[in-house]
């Protein structure tokens, strides 16, 4: 067992009995932190600097060509845990985008309940496509049920273009046309 | 014409009191301001910084300042305490109830009558005081009186019916009585210097001395070379902690003490009625920084031996004035100051300071000052 030392305590001198100088040192102590700066951020206006890794409110995002990624494939939807979110699968308008035409599927509605959602970040983890990130969106409000449910148009507006260089589907239709597929 | 001549000496005073309690009151409602904002620069904060008025608030740059300096923010407490739902809790004693705060408030306003503030010359040359009444004994009056404003804090503590203002009630009152000793105490001295003793002329009459008696004025006219507090520094430190004490400010805060007591005497007040209790908290610091100032920093008199820079005139009277006031406003930056810089007093601590220390320094004190007055007056005549 570890011995205890008793310190000595010096007698208080009789100005530190009157607590005077203590106060006149306690009083300059308080003035000199009342003349700091402040470190208060003025939040609406000012906003904290948000790490890259945070995980803020899911959003899909689009390829660098400015196409969609996410390949309705439901991974997301299945692995979510409080179920919010919902996809319905559709298939891909040839006409109007003949270069994705082999891509095969595509969302139709793609649903992100907020209300739901609980920021776990499974999503991003289980996308094959990279298509959906929590990014750096913190505060998040509305005043009805209905809009803090977050559809697909809503989620690529939040979501915005992600500058990665995968270009797996560009890659996919060179290697067919080259006429050597898988 | 000759209606208005003949009214005009009962109209003037009532336009002066008028005058004064609007300053007054708009005072308490910007020292409510300077406690938020000099209890946040303490504490790091910003402060109320958001509250604007229409137009004066969008001047461009000027009312930006304003906004963030929280000059509107007074306007915004008062509405509050005006428009929020009055809840008179069902156990209270009504009457008494309703009665505490205008008790509370009205001493700490009536004390001002007799606070002088500055000083004019008259048409014959003589100094007098600028003050709503000119009384010998304007500092009996105002001991007199600021101590009723302890039945405000009794009678809400009493008729709230509920243990912790209770409590708060009983604290404060033995606190108030306790320090009021000690307070009247540590004046005597200053008024004994203050008034100048009688003294013999060559052949052996005695000649008036004293024209002020218990007059602030004549203490105030008496530094015009050293102020009190530079040769009376026991009195002026016994004061001011007296002072602090008859406040309920920290570190004495016994009648709120928020720490243990949720909010003290005034638990069950709201809206309006808690405003009033505020704005008397307020009122008795400012007369306590006025008489503070008055009797030991040398009221309106510029510096230490430094006679005033300003003329006689007008201008001279409006500058003792703001001088005056500037004295006053670092007093209350003081009484905020202490706030956050003493952890409170527990009550036992300030039951022994108060009757052990402060009352036996405080006879001393008047003691030794009584032996060296009379020793000066035998050894000089």
């Amino acid at each position: 067992m570890a011995k205890t030392k008793v310190l000595e305590r010096k007698p208080l001198s009789f100005a530190e009995k009157t607590f005077l100088p203590q106060i006149v040192t306690g009083l300059k102590t308080t003035f000199t932190s009342m003349l700091q700066k402040g470190v208060t951020l003025q939040y609406p206006e000012e906003r904290p600097t948000i790490p890259d890794n945070y995980r803020g409110v899911p959003t899909l995002v689009k390829d660098p060509n400015g196409r969609e990624k996410c390949v309705s494939c439901q991974l997301c939807e299945f692995v979510c845990p409080p179920k919010a979110i919902r996809i319905t699968p559709g298939a891909i308008d040839t006409d109007a985008e003949p270069e994705r035409a082999h891509v095969e599927k595509a969302p139709q509605e793609f649903d992100i309940n907020m209300l739901r959602c609980i920021y776990c970040g499974l999503c991003q983890e289980v996308c094959p496509e990279e298509a959906i990130f929590l990014q750096d969106i913190f505060s998040l409000s509305g005043y009805s049920r209905e809009e803090m449910i977050n559809n697909k148009q809503k989620l690529y507006e939040l979501g915005g273009t992600l500058p990665d260089k995968h270009f797996k589907w560009d890659k996919k239709k060179s290697a067919e046309a080259a006429g050597n597929a898988h | 014409m000759e209606f208005l001549d003949a009214s005009l000496p009962y109209i003037m005073p009532i336009v002066y009191a008028v005058l004064m309690i609007s300053v007054f009151m708009g005072l308490c409602s910007y020292s409510v301001l300077a406690e938020r904002k000099v209890s946040s620069w303490i504490q790091g904060r910003v402060g109320p910084n958001r509250t604007r008025v229409p137009l004066v608030g969008h001047i461009p740059i000027l009312g930006n300042v304003m906004t963030g300096l929280g000059l509107f923010q007074p306007v915004a407490d008062g509405l509050k305490f005006l428009f929020k739902e009055e809840i008179v809790p069902g156990h209270v004693n009504k009457g008494y109830y309703y009665l505490a705060p205008i008790i509370a408030l009205a001493p700490a306003l009536t004390t001002m009558v007799v606070l002088p503030f500055g000083r004019y010359v008259d048409a014959d040359g003589i100094t007098q005081p600028l003050v709503l009444a000119n009384v010998d004994l304007g500092m009996l009056i105002i001991l007199g009186i600021s101590s009723l404003g302890v039945y405000g804090i009794v009678l809400a503590g009493w008729s709230s019916n509920s243990k912790y203002p209770f409590l708060g009630g009983v604290r404060a009152s033995a606190q108030m009585i306790s320090y009021e000793l000690a307070m009247g105490l540590a004046l005597l001295p200053v008024f004994m210097w203050a008034a100048s003793p009688g003294y013999y002329d060559s052949e052996g009459l005695f000649v008036e001395g004293s024209r002020y008696g218990m007059s602030l004025f004549g203490v105030v006219q008496s530094q015009q070379a050293a102020w009190t507090i530079l040769w009376q520094p026991l009195s002026a430190l016994l004061f001011l902690v007296a002072l602090f004490a008859e406040t309920n400010r920290l570190p004495f805060d016994m009648a709120e003490s928020e720490t243990d007591l949720v909010g003290g005497f005034h638990t069950e007040y709201g809206c309006f009625k808690f405003g009033l209790f505020f704005v008397a908290e307020y009122a008795h610091i400012i007369m306590g920084s006025g008489i503070f100032v008055l009797l030991f920093l040398g009221g309106w008199n510029f510096l230490p031996w430094v006679a005033d820079p300003w003329g006689d005139g007008i201008f001279g009277s409006v500058l003792s004035v703001a001088w005056f006031m500037a004295k006053v406003f670092f007093m209350i930056f003081f009484f905020i100051w202490m706030r956050w810089t003493l952890p409170r007093f527990r009550y036992d601590q300030v039951m022994s300071l108060g009757w052990k220390i402060l009352l036996p320094l405080a006879v001393g004190n008047l003691v030794l000052n009584t032996i060296i007055i009379a020793l000066y007056d035998t050894l000089t005549r």
